[in-house]
This record gives structure tokens, C-alpha cells and sequence, in this order.
């Protein structure tokens, strides 16, 4: 059962980053109607890089884990660094092979994320 | 044409299925995935099709291809005749006076596009009012918005209770003479609920409002009798009762049908074309455009012999007792929360929450055992919004499923507790 892998399942049951920044910089939200995935990602950017990161929302294990491994690797990063983030990116974070339905639930996180950094507070809701 | 009597009777106490002979009809029944026997348990989004389907298919490619209403040659005569015949089966299986009555569609959804664009463009305007109800499939909601946000008429829809069944106490104040028509599912695919048709036709009838059914859920897997039901139109889908897809039929009085305008042009549909106009065919083929899914009519043709051989009141006996008994089974997993009524106002399926476990998780899990269910909203959003759910897991039964399948199932959900509880 590679889809619930070790890591994976850990990610999901004890999620890093998951609550609120007391300032965020950039909110964004985002979900997916289809399976009902919802998250709202929040960042605080310092000097054009990302400071902090934190997340709430609720999904399948998949996606939650993606935006929990997601938020550990983002910090520090510069946000023309994450401006050339790819699928590939949060599919190796995974480690697993994921098929063409549940590719949108992994991918969730990083559409928010590419939102926030190409947006910088722009709501699109 | 012989109209077969289907009676409904709960005294008569059809004969058990044989369940093993059925499986062995169905070829894809022999098929493993990830390494495992297929359990097939995702029977409301579409069924498996038997051997006497696929036959049909092959034969008629093989020995008949042609087009159809045109040629004077062999081939498209007997395709005509085959094709012709299969619409007289389906008419008669669903106890309509005549095949004329049955208007092949690609399946239930373009059905219900037919019937709104059609009948409701030429009947509909700002004041009318469509009934509706809370749980119905995308296909019954969308369509009437399209249409009213040109309209102008009004949608309301008859909510659902928390059990999961309709709440008919609003039914006269909505049922005011200012509404038009009633559309509603004689059975929920997310709840199950199996709707009281007869009722609310009556009282829909009495306000002067006329009635469709969208029986996707209903016609494969009970005995449907539109005359008996008194009913004005209904829409099925053939994939779901063993046939192929893109084939489906609204169904409707011929006096209604007869006095409906054209939704689509082309080929078939037309009697003569001139540069400065046309005149429409006759029924059914007045809304019949283009070359129809000539194969896919005779398949479902097929489908509704192997069902009237198999017998709709065993189907759906047989579904009853094995919804009976995996809702009994399904109560001992720790955390799930069944949707809908009890087993004895159900049909073969049943919708469940699994503690805080995401629907796609429990299906994939599922998936790796061999386990095929539906994870998601089941093309019912408002459904799952008024119950305050993003998605719900679905498991929906057919007549070549068994109580060992439903053992499996059930194994299958502890297991997915193991993984995911915290």
C-alpha cells in the first residue's frame, strides 16, 4: 500500500506548520469542489523569502500531507525560488507515485502556494 | 407489441437469484485487481455488462453495420429493424403503451437537457415555478438553471429530513398552482431513499403541475410501470442496467411528446428541408438528430432481455436483502455513519462517513484489497452541503453481488481504520 506509506501517514496524523501565523504577509485560499479539499495557506515573508508558514484546512491524507511536507521545505526559500516550483517538487516531497485521479488532491498546496507568492495578498475569493 | 404485466405485489414472493450462474455471465467478474478478485460495489455510477451484451455488440458489427432510417439495402434494413426493436423492448419493459414513446438520448443527463430545452423552453416563463428536490443528481438541477437564468422562472426544491427522506409537509404550499412541473429521483444515489412516486405524482397532479422522474436509480434494479405510476416523463440511463454507454431514453406521454418543439436539427430528425425551412418528423424520431448510437440500442436491448429473463421483482428482492444485511454489518465498524433512511425504505445502496477518514483515502485503501467503491459527492453537491459534508464514501449493489462481498467490505473498513485512526 505505497499510497500510505510510512511518512505519509505520519505527515497526516501529526501535520508541521498546521494551525495560524499571527501575522501573515499573504493568506491564500484555496479547495478543490470535487473531493471537498480545502486549504487556507498563510505566509510571513521577510526580505522577499518566506519566514514562516502555516496551514489549516481539511482533506484527504494525501493532500494534507503534501501541504504539511510542503510548508517544512518552504521556509527559508526565496519566492522567485517558488515561483519556478513544479508538480515535481511536491512529488518528490512524497516519495510515491501518484495516479492521474488523486493528482489533484497532492497538488492542492502547491496551487495555493503558487497563488500566494504570484499574488502576494491578492484574495481570490 | 405484448406489454409483459410486472406486478409489484409484496405477497408474491418472487424466486431467489442464482447468484453464482449470474456471476459467470459476467466476464469482468474473473478479473483481479492488485492481485485480488474484483468486488465490484459501484454499481450507481455503472454497471458491468454480461456476455449476452457484448455479444450483441459484436454481432452487430460483425454481421449488420450500417446506417440506419436510409438505406434501401439489406444491411441497413435489418439495422433499422434491430435497431427499432430494441426501442420496442424498452418501451415495453417499462410498461409504455408504445415504442414512439421512447426518445433514445447519449443517456439520462442529455434526457433531462431534452426535456428542459424542449418542453420546458415552450412551456416555462417568469412567474412559473420547477419543483425540485434536495436530492437530486447534478443532471436534474443543472439543466433548469441553465434554462432559468434566461427565463426567468422560479426553482424551488422539497428538502430532505436528517433521515434522509423528503419532507412532505411542504409539498402544498409548493404545489401552488404557480408550479409547472415536479422533477424529482424515484431514488436517491447518495441516500438510497426510494421516494413514495405514486404520492407525490398525485398531489403534483392535482395542482395542475406535471411530472418527471428521473429513474436512473430505479428502472435497473426494480420493476418501473410508467402507466402505473401515472407519471408524465422519466429519464434512464443504459449503462446502469447492464447495457453499453452513450445510449439512454427520455420516456414521455405521446400527447405531451407530440406537441413539443424540435430541440435539435440535422439528419433523421427532419420530414422535408427547404432553403426557407423545415418540417419535423414524427415521433420519436422528431428529436433525433444524426446518426444515433445504432450498436449501443441494440446492446441495450440485450440488456433488458437478460433483466426480463433474470426478473425485476427477484433484482430488487434480492438487492433488499442484501442492503439489509450490510447496513447490519456496516453498524459494527467503529465510527462510520450510514446517510439516508433504513433498509426497508432503500434500495441497493448505501453512502457512509468514516470518523474524520476522507472518502478518497477510504477507496484508495479499498482499491489496493480489490474493493471498487465511489469516493466524492456522486454528482450531488447540494446533498452533501445541506448535510454539512464535503464527500462521502458509496458502496452500491447489483444482482451478481454477494453477502461474501459485503463481508470483504466490511473487512476492508477496519482495516482502514487500523491505518488512518490516530
Amino acid at each position: 500500500m505505497d499510497l500510505y506509506a510510512e511518512e505519509i501517514l505520519d505527515h497526516y496524523k501529526h501535520p508541521r506548520h498546521f494551525g495560524h501565523l499571527d501575522h501573515p504577509t499573504v493568506t491564500f485560499h484555496d479547495r478543490n469542489p470535487l473531493c471537498g479539499d480545502e486549504i487556507t495557506l498563510e505566509l510571513q515573508i521577510v526580505d522577499d523569502k518566506v519566514a514562516d508558514v502555516a496551514f489549516t484546512g481539511h482533506g484527504c491524507a494525501i493532500s494534507r500531507a503534501a501541504a504539511s511536507m510542503m510548508s517544512e521545505e518552504i521556509i527559508g526559500k526565496s519566492l522567485d525560488e517558488l515561483k519556478r516550483w513544479n508538480k515535481d517538487n511536491i512529488l518528490d516531497l512524497l516519495g510515491i507515485e501518484v495516479g492521474p485521479v488523486r493528482i489533484k488532491c497532492a497538488l492542492l498546496p502547491l496551487k495555493a502556494l503558487k497563488a500566494a507568492v504570484w499574488g502576494m495578498g491578492e484574495e481570490d475569493e | 407489441m405484448s406489454t409483459p404485466t410486472r406486478t409489484q405485489s409484496t405477497e408474491q414472493r418472487p424466486p431467489a437469484l442464482n447468484v453464482e450462474a449470474i456471476r459467470a455471465d459476467f466476464p469482468i467478474l474473473q478479473r483481479r485487481v492488485h492481485g485480488l478478485p474484483l468486488v465490484y460495489l459501484d454499481n450507481a455510477a455503472t454497471s458491468q455488462k454480461p456476455r449476452s451484451v457484448l455479444d450483441a455488440l459484436t454481432r452487430y458489427y460483425e454481421q449488420t453495420n450500417a446506417n440506419v432510417h436510409r438505406g434501401v439495402h439489406t444491411l441497413s434494413e435489418e439495422a433499422t429493424a434491430q435497431y427499432e426493436a430494441a426501442r420496442a423492448k424498452v418501451a415495453s419493459f417499462i410498461g409504455s403503451c408504445c415504442p414512439k414513446e421512447i426518445i433514445w438520448t447519449r443517456n439520462a443527463s442529455e434526457a433531462m437537457n431534452l426535456l428542459a430545452q424542449s418542453w420546458g423552453r415552450a412551456n416555462l416563463r417568469r412567474g412559473d415555478r420547477v419543483l425540485l428536490t434536495e436530492m437530486e443528481h447534478h443532471s436534474n438541477i443543472v439543466p433548469w438553471q441553465i434554462l432559468s437564468a434566461e427565463l426567468g422562472f422560479e426553482i424551488a426544491y422539497l428538502r430532505v429530513a436528517d433521515d434522509g427522506t423528503l419532507i412532505l409537509d411542504d409539498l402544498p404550499r409548493l404545489l401552488d398552482g404557480r408550479t409547472k412541473l415536479f422533477s424529482f429521483t424515484y431514488m436517491s444515489n447518495v441516500l438510497g431513499t426510494i421516494n413514495p412516486v405514486v404520492e407525490l405524482t398525485r398531489a403534483a397532479h392535482r395542482a395542475g403541475a406535471l411530472v418527471h422522474l428521473d429513474a436512473c436509480q430505479a428502472v435497473p434494479h426494480m420493476p418501473v410501470n410508467v402507466t402505473e405510476l401515472d407519471i408524465d416523463f422519466m429519464s434512464f440511463s443504459g449503462h446502469k442496467m447492464l447495457g453499453p454507454t452513450g445510449i439512454g431514453a427520455l420516456w414521455g406521454r405521446r400527447e405531451l411528446l407530440n406537441v413539443m418543439p424540435p430541440w435539435m436539427g440535422g439528419g433523421d430528425m427532419i420530414r422535408e428541408v427547404h432553403l426557407s425551412g423545415f418540417k419535423p418528423s414524427e415521433l420519436p424520431w422528431k428529436f433525433e438528430a444524426g446518426t444515433p448510437a445504432i450498436a449501443q440500442a441494440i446492446g441495450l436491448g440485450a440488456a433488458v432481455d437478460y433483466l426480463e429473463r433474470t426478473g425485476m421483482a427477484a433484482i430488487h428482492q434480492a438487492e433488499r436483502e442484501l442492503i439489509a444485511y450490510a447496513m447490519e454489518r456496516l453498524a459494527t465498524v467503529e465510527g462510520l455513519r450510514i446517510l439516508g433512511p433504513a433498509a426497508d425504505q432503500r434500495g441497493g445502496l448505501v453512502s457512509f462517513v468514516l470518523g474524520d477518514i476522507h472518502p478518497h483515502d477510504i477507496a484508495a485503501v479499498l482499491d489496493n484489497l480489490g474493493i471498487a467503491i465511489r469516493a466524492g459527492h456522486h454528482c450531488a453537491q447540494p446533498l452533501h452541503e445541506r448535510y454539512r459534508i464535503p464527500a462521502s464514501a458509496r458502496a452500491s449493489f447489483y444482482l451478481y453481488n454477494t453477502r461474501e462481498e459485503v463481508d470483504l467490505l466490511v473487512k476492508a473498513l477496519h482495516k482502514v481504520v487500523e491505518i488512518f485512526n490516530f
